[in-house]
């Protein structure tokens, strides 16, 4: 299998100039993610886990090492230099990104939201219609939900929704910043059989999960940052 | 890496100084922030670069006095630049530097090539004038001659930007703040440019007509694939309708990046402490 995403080196720190702080968040990680590999990360919470992920997403501008990814459109490209459309173009096309927290525009309805997902890939509107009711249903959210607000939804609802959100894209890489955090057990299932039906298509995975029981059963790698230190901890046979 | 896209706008070291400038305000470091204190000239933009790309929301945010708003009537030509370049893709193949077109060409430019909403809609409308006849007004400077058609343009533009048809020819006057920005949206759409230029749109508009207006702006964009440059002073705006975003001070971009690396890791001091004063 080819390697997908190859991170090396990777540092980053926040300057608070108003507060006159310097704050280290990561340092010297090194991660390689196999196409079609489920990778997760643990750690104390605080540790930088989601900053990892932030860097990969480009949210978070890095100081110093390189994160490789091999693109469909671009080729190799390291995401750490690339310009802000071509990362704009990765994360409608090839990188999608779970967090806990729903962030939606304001006044549109969950089934808008997830139909812009998928037109945001491309313009046939009958088959995003038609891949919304999919999705919306395999989470089971209810029927009555689907045109109204997600700010009204419960936070079940709203997370549920959110990963529908990124998954319908079918991405390329995924990563999920602790998805399951706050569902209940009969959700947390419905995302695993989503990530496993994912996976079988080809997505690859890298994500943060505090329950690692649900974590090790899809895992193929495990990394550890323990008191800032990042390390390789562990390779599962795929199974 | 190759460009995979070409821009549809292009903005090269523009700059724009009020007054002659002096020998002591050569040296920049003797300016008070973008103000010379011996002869009084400003320096509003300075070396202002950037592209806009097509469909994409580009956000300009700054404090007042930043010149945000004066780059934006430059880019309208409402203030002639004191250098500086720009090129659009849909006027001579972006090979020719408009700054230096006859006002002729310019007034070309204004009247098809983009459209321009004001802060202030005194400036974007004639306030006696009918709503409909406003529109007409563009469609006729880009030149149009049949009544009727622009009868049914400026019908479909109004109902689209939700001004109730029996009203169309009413004068903005008339109209509350949320529905006069209305009527200079449809205005400024109505010769279907490639490029939209909105300067604070949303400012002094309460809460819900401000929604009304920022969901009209989005699914415009969404619908029509227009490219948008938006100067806000207000975050909140930025964040719902940006893809990505420049910070002005002092007549300068100080930093620029997509909108969430802008708002969740800002690097300048000043953006910093942008940020930080969101509520």
């Amino acid at each position: 299998m080819e390697t997908l995403l190859e991170i090396k080196n990777l540092s980053k720190s926040f300057d608070l100039h108003n507060l006159g702080k310097h704050i280290r968040a990561v340092s010297s990680v090194d991660i390689q993610i196999k196409e079609g590999e489920f990778v997760g990360i643990t750690g104390k919470s605080g540790s930088g886990k989601s900053t990892i992920l932030k860097c990969i997403y480009g949210t978070y501008r890095i100081q110093q090492g390189s994160i490789l990814y091999h693109s469909k459109k671009f080729g190799r490209i390291n995401l750490a230099e690339a310009t802000e459309r071509e990362l704009l173009y990765l994360r409608k096309h090839e990188i999608g990104y779970v967090s806990q927290f729903l962030n939606v525009m304001p006044r549109t309805t969950a089934r808008q939201l997830v139909k812009q997902a998928i037109l945001e890939m491309g313009d046939d509107h009958d088959l995003a219609e038609k891949e919304t009711e999919k999705i919306l249903a395999h989470f089971e959210l209810d029927e009555e939900l689907w045109d109204s607000y997600p700010t009204t939804f419960s936070g079940g609802e709203k997370l549920r929704l959110n990963i529908a959100r990124a998954m319908v894209k079918k991405p390329r890489l995924l990563l999920l910043d602790e998805p399951t955090a706050s569902l209940d057990h009969d959700s947390k299932i419905k995302v695993k059989l989503l990530i496993e039906q994912l996976m079988k298509e080809g997505t690859t995975m890298l994500g943060i999960f505090h329950d690692l029981e649900f974590m090790n059963h899809l895992c193929n790698q495990e990394y550890n940052i323990q008191n800032g230190v990042f390390s390789h901890s562990t390779s599962f046979t795929n199974s | 890496m190759a460009e995979f896209e070409v821009p549809v706008l292009s903005i090269k070291n523009l700059n724009k100084q009020f007054g002659k400038g002096c020998p002591y305000c050569q040296d920049e470091e003797s300016l008070v922030k973008n103000y010379c204190p011996v002869c009084g000239t400003v320096y509003a933009c300075r070396d202002v670069s950037f592209d806009v790309f097509p469909g994409e929301v580009l956000g300009i945010v700054g404090e007042s006095g930043s010149g945000k708003s004066t780059l934006m009537q430059c880019l309208y030509f409402d203030q002639e630049v004191t250098n500086g370049e720009a090129y659009l893709a849909d006027y001579h193949n972006g090979e020719k530097n408009l700054f230096q077109e006859s006002s002729q060409q310019q007034r070309y430019i204004r009247n098809n090539i983009m459209g321009k909403v004001y802060q202030n809609p005194l400036l974007g409308l004639k306030m006696n004038f009918s709503s409909i006849g406003n529109i007409a007004e563009k469609l006729i400077a880009a030149g149009n001659q049949h009544v009727g058609m622009m009868e049914n343009r400026g019908t479909e533009l109004l109902n689209k930007v939700n001004i109730p048809v029996h009203r169309r020819k009413e004068a903005p006057k008339n109209f509350s703040g949320g529905m006069q920005q209305r009527v200079q949206i449809a205005k400024a759409l109505s010769n279907r440019p490639p490029l939209l230029l909105l300067d604070e749109v949303t400012t002094g508009l309460d809460l819900s007509v401000q929604a009304s207006v920022l969901d009209l702006i989005k699914s415009l964009q969404r619908e029509l694939n227009i490219s948008i440059v938006l100067v806000s002073h207000d975050l909140g705006v930025i964040r719902m309708l940006a893809d990505r975003t420049l910070v002005m001070l002092e007549g300068r971009v100080i930093e620029q990046g997509l909108t969430d690396q802008i708002l969740e890791d800002p690097q300048h001091r000043y953006t910093q402490q942008l940020v930080h004063s969101l509520l």
